[in-house]
């Protein structure tokens, strides 16, 4: 899943970026993924906490589901970053998608603390 | 706000933003990838918060307790969202060669965790009284 160690450059390799911006990308990405897994298991520990109701079932099962599209969402942008040559750049929908799974985690945790 | 409307549709639209200007220095879009997910991590911290008074200060009266994970919560959403705009905003401008827009956001955010702080300093000492 990582870049190929360098040395001998293999086929397809790109002339080393002495800024290493790529790999930082992909560890911000990582450091993201790790912000969401945080808030995501305290959304469980809210849900498994409080006496359990319905809603709180259902926002609690829509954190996970959120949690999980974000992994998604991380891992494509990594496997993209990692691929070798020039990265793409982020497109909008992308960065939307993301966006759109924080919010939708911040609706669920509203529903969750009323 | 119209330019915040303008920058919704761009969101969804990738193609409109590679019709202008030119693909800037892939390592200035990365630069900006990174200020995004920075910016999103900020707003999940917020949501972990929200989730934090709500659940380790049990001992707040309930108006209180709710309001502040509220408050907590609708920042991180804010965050989210101007991160997302702000994105926008630079690749944009990074394409027409323009200067980087300046935010006043920063320090609005600043200033609202500082309130926010001191509100939860009051409420702890005053709060767990009553």
């Amino acid at each position: 899943m990582d870049a190929p160690a360098d040395g001998a450059p293999g086929p397809g390799a790109r002339p080393r970026d002495p800024g290493l911006q790529p790999e930082r990308t992909r560890l911000a990405w990582r450091r993201t993924t790790l912000s969401s897994t945080v808030a995501a298991v305290l959304a469980v520990r809210t849900v498994l906490h409080d006496a359990p109701t319905a809603t709180g079932t259902v926002a609690g099962v829509l954190c996970g589901a959120l949690w999980l599209a974000f992994l998604t969402l991380a891992h494509r942008r990594i496997r993209a970053l990692a691929a070798g040559g020039t990265p793409p750049a982020l497109t909008p929908r992308h960065a939307a998608a993301a966006v759109l799974c924080t919010v939708a985690l911040a609706v669920c945790a509203a529903a969750l603390v009323l | 706000m119209t330019g915040f409307a303008r920058n919704l549709r761009l969101w969804f639209a990738p193609e409109r933003i590679r019709d202008e200007g030119r693909t800037p220095d892939y390592r200035f879009s990365l630069a900006n990838e990174r200020t995004f997910l920075a910016w999103l991590r900020t707003a999940l911290a917020l949501i972990g918060g929200g989730f934090a008074v709500d659940q380790f200060l049990p001992d707040l009266r309930w108006g209180w307790r709710v309001g502040l994970a509220l408050a907590l919560l609708a920042a991180g959403v804010l965050c989210s969202l101007r991160a997302v705009n702000h994105w926008v905003r630079c690749e944009r401008a990074m394409r027409r060669g323009e200067d980087l827009p300046v935010s006043r956001f920063p320090a609005l955010l600043g200033v609202v965790v500082a309130v926010v702080a001191v509100a939860m300093v009051v409420v702890v000492l005053v709060g767990w009284e009553g």
